[in-house]
């Protein structure tokens, strides 16, 4: 260790030393990955962090946009902080990157592992997540109102169906039952699949699934979108159930459900990472967002196509940690100190 | 009957040059995928999705699709030959597949496990032509308290069967059940049993309990016995495949009985591995040499493979139907088609109807194809077992390692591999099971799951699971199964038989 500790020491002592004659060359060569690079994803296969860093492991290799390969490894142990931990672990290593969910936050609350998000380097925002509030087709309740007397009338034995216990799905629902005062059994999955399958099914009353984990039980008639969690519509007007689109659905605010929450789909590397090393990702992921395949990604999930690097994108973190924090003391889900 | 027009549609689609040879690479590459213990179907179909996108979505879900087919005829190789299963649902396999190889009869049982795949894909494959959208209807009555009665029916059919004394194999099982617990609660989103290590927070992989516990527990026994693999005297003889086909008819209904256990639990979506499980427990109850199950019995290893190939067919019709991944494989193909820009569920079939009925006649075609190439290997591979034990063992010794390694990454698991093969051959030597305490390592957080999602939406009344005539009667199968020994007394006591001895 000892010996390795002083290599290092000479190593960073010989290019400091050696500065000027780097600065001295004419192309100050900016930074590439020399090895191929590993893409942690803190969540399992088939989930949408999973589909959206496969789609940019696809884009990549389609579009020579690096000269190295990009290898996409699962992490998702212990809601993801089997991969978070692995990043922070891995520090001074630029080839390794992760692509977070709101997990980032919520998981380090809810279980008290050693990890912040502060540990990693912050390197892109590529977009924001949607949710929407899903009822099955059948019931009679067309809009929120309705569907919020009726969850009252129910006494309590209301079922959301949403993915995972004290993560977005669950905060969500107890902001609706502090916004409305309505109360919901929270049920767990594991899956955003599983879960619009189990309202389908009439095994729960409600989800707030992310869009393209509903969109075809929504075009086949099973399922109904009562309201968008954002502060504004969504933009994309195709025709998709009938004459809807995901344009008409209204926001839950304007129909008196105070509640706007947007997930995370951002990029971060290990900590210690040089200039060089983030310019170098954020201009790789500038060039995945001018493909016509991130475009499709981006209009099939019906996502709010934010992009931010360097202090806004970092600032913007810092807002949502905090508010993360907020929520969750709120709901009682933090992990005992 | 419009199916089978489109379904002859499809076979043009797959006819293509270009989608045959697709086929065939994706065989070979699953078969491969299969034999190495730890890189599992899911991981492999993962690794290769991105090769896929330069494809039409017809051909790369061909190419996919061949190797989860491959994957799973690959999956018994190991099991047969070495006691290490290559997949999670090719543990069954080992009970009577490996004292098979052991015997001198590994081409049997290759053989036997190979064919029987191929039927149980088959039935299954014309199942989905036939009745897809009734069988997709079905699924949807599936809530939590149903999921949990499938899983409790699995673990009752195998403690009512066993072998062992009763009180050995729920011990072993509760033993695997606390394992499993560990790591995150996804109910509540806390850690359980980690005790603050961070390394435990992933809990302990099935795959690296699995290659410890039979792999290097199976490699310290031959160790303590004298250094040699007893299947040595195999010889190699090429009309092995033939001579075990004339057995096989014999268990027609077996084979029936597993195809459909398969396609339910393929179909519910509770997947293969339970449905191998069940399956063998169920054909050890009733066939008339139950007592020889897990000596090398050849319905030993017909039961597993047909009711696990049956169950990892019919597990892609949920995710197509549905949305709904009936296997961790499945999921990964289901990410491939949002990437390609189809949209699983119940639009697909009338939108993308080209696609659909391509993949249905690529599993008709894959698997015969998977069939002939694993079949001609059969010979080859049985002469793997003349190897010297003192050259063959450290090779295995390092392909578990490999795998163990591949689950997470991460070295800690090799560690935690070895410190299972030391348990598993203390457990063996103690006769204790090993198969009921695997069986609670891979269903245990899933039936613990559904088990509490039932009682949080009937706000713990444990009335739920007999709250409708399925959940009821899966129950009722349950409690039968699991007090067989004991009714079966009963029924022998009332009408008394000539006794036989």
């Amino acid at each position: 260790m000892s010996r390795k500790t002083k290599f290092c020491n000479f190593v960073v002592l010989s290019a400091f030393a050696l500065a000027p004659l780097y600065a001295a060359v004419p192309v100050a060569a900016a930074w590439e990955p020399s090895r191929p690079v590993e893409f942690i994803i803190p969540a399992g296969t088939g989930g949408g962090a999973d589909i959206m860093a496969r789609t940019v492991q696809g884009i990549v290799a389609k579009h020579n946009l690096m000269k190295q390969p990009m290898v996409v490894i699962n992490k998702s142990g212990g809601a993801g902080g089997e991969g978070f931990l692995d990043v922070k672990n891995s520090k001074g290593n630029p080839h390794k990157i992760i692509i977070t969910l709101s997990n980032l936050f919520t998981t380090p609350l809810a279980t008290g592992i050693p990890f912040n998000w502060k540990d990693l380097t912050p390197v892109a925002m590529l977009a924001l997540d949607e949710f929407v509030l899903w009822v099955n087709a059948e019931k009679p309740y067309k809009n929120v109102k309705e569907f919020v007397d009726a969850a009252k009338k129910a006494n309590g034995t209301f079922k959301m169906a949403g993915t995972g216990s004290k993560q977005e799905d669950q905060i969500i629902t107890v902001a609706i039952e502090k916004s409305t005062g309505a109360k919901f059994i929270y049920i767990p999955q594991r899956g955003g699949g599983a879960v619009a399958v189990q309202l389908v099914g009439n095994h729960a009353d409600s989800t707030v699934n992310n869009p393209n984990e509903a969109l075809s039980h929504w075009r086949g008639g099973k399922l109904r979108p009562l309201c968008v969690f954002d502060e504004k519509k969504l933009v994309y007007t195709d025709k998709l159930a009938g004459d809807m689109s995901w344009s008409s659905i209204p926001t839950c605010k304007s129909q008196g459900l105070d509640m706007a929450y947007l997930m995370l789909r951002g990029i971060f590397m290990t900590p210690g990472a040089t200039k060089d090393q983030i310019d170098y990702y954020v201009g790789l992921f500038q060039k995945v967002r001018e493909t016509p395949e991130w475009k499709k990604l981006m209009s099939d999930g019906a996502f709010n196509q934010t992009f931010m690097t360097g202090k806004e994108y970092t600032d913007w973190v810092a807002r949502e940690e905090k508010r993360h924090e907020e929520l969750m003391k709120e709901a009682g889900f933090l992990a005992k100190k | 009957m419009e199916e089978i027009a489109n379904l002859f549609n499809g076979f043009a689609v797959v006819l293509q040059p270009f989608n045959i040879m697709v086929m065939v690479v994706g065989i070979l590459l699953g078969v491969i995928i299969g034999v190495l213990p730890g890189l599992g179907g899911a991981n492999g179909v993962a690794i290769l999705l991105p090769l896929t996108f330069s494809m039409s979505p017809t051909s790369a879900i061909i190419m996919l699709s061949c190797i989860y087919w491959g994957a799973l005829f690959g999956g018994a190789i190991t099991s047969v030959l070495f006691n290490i299963p290559g997949e999670p649902w090719s543990v069954a396999t080992t009970f009577d597949g490996h004292p098979m190889a052991q015997k001198g009869k590994a081409g049997e049982a290759l053989t036997a496990a190979f064919t029987s795949s191929f039927v149980g894909a088959l039935f299954a494959v014309i199942m989905i032509t036939l009745v897809a959208p009734l069988v997709a209807a079905f699924a949807l009555r599936f809530g939590p308290a149903e999921k949990f009665g499938v899983y409790f029916l699995a673990f009752c059919s195998f403690i009512g069967m066993s072998k062992e004394p009763p009180f050995k194999t729920v011990a072993a099982m509760m033993i695997g059940f606390a394992l499993a617990s560990v790591g995150l609660d996804e109910m509540t989103g806390q850690l359980r049993l980690t005790f603050g290590f961070e390394k435990l927070l992933t809990g302990f992989d099935f795959l690296i309990a699995v290659i410890g516990l039979f792999g290097i527990g199976e490699i310290l026994l031959t160790m303590e016995e004298g250094l040699s693999f007893k299947g040595r005297s195999a010889k190699i003889n090429s009309r092995v495949v033939f001579q075990t086909w004339a057995q096989l008819p014999r268990y027609w209904m077996t084979s029936l009985r597993s195809c459909i256990i398969g396609c339910w639990m393929g179909v519910t979506p509770a997947g293969a591995t339970p449905a191998s499980f069940m399956s063998y427990g169920i054909a050890k109850r009733a066939s008339k040499d139950g007592h020889k199950f897990g000596t090398g019995e050849i319905e030993g290893v017909v039961a597993p493979e047909t009711a696990a190939h049956a169950a990892g067919t019919s597990a892609l019709l949920p995710m197509l139907a549905l949305g709904v991944p009936g296997s961790p494989t499945a999921a990964v193909l289901l990410g491939g088609l949002l990437i390609w820009g189809l949209q699983p569920g119940p639009m697909l079939f009338v939108e993308q109807k080209e696609f659909v009925w391509g993949l249905i006649a690529s599993m008709y075609l894959g698997n015969v194809v998977g069939l002939l190439i694993v079949l001609t290997c059969v010979p080859l591979l049985a002469a793997i077992l003349r190897i010297p034990f003192s050259i063959i063992a450290p090779v295995i010794l390092v392909f578990c390692a490999i795998g163990a390694y591949t689950v997470h990454n991460s070295t800690f698991d090799v560690m935690l591999m070895m410190v299972f093969g030391v348990f598993g051959y203390l457990l063996k030597k103690c006769n204790y099971p090993l198969a009921p305490m695997v069986l609670a390592i891979v269903l245990g957080n899933a039936a613990e799951e559904s088990f509490r999602q039932s009682l949080l939406a009937s706000q713990g009344s444990l009335t739920i699971f007999w709250s409708n005539w399925l959940v009821g009667s899966i129950m009722a199968l349950g409690l039968i199964a699991l007090f067989w020994p004991l009714i079966s007394q009963a029924l022998t006591r009332v009408r008394p038989r000539p006794v036989t001895t």
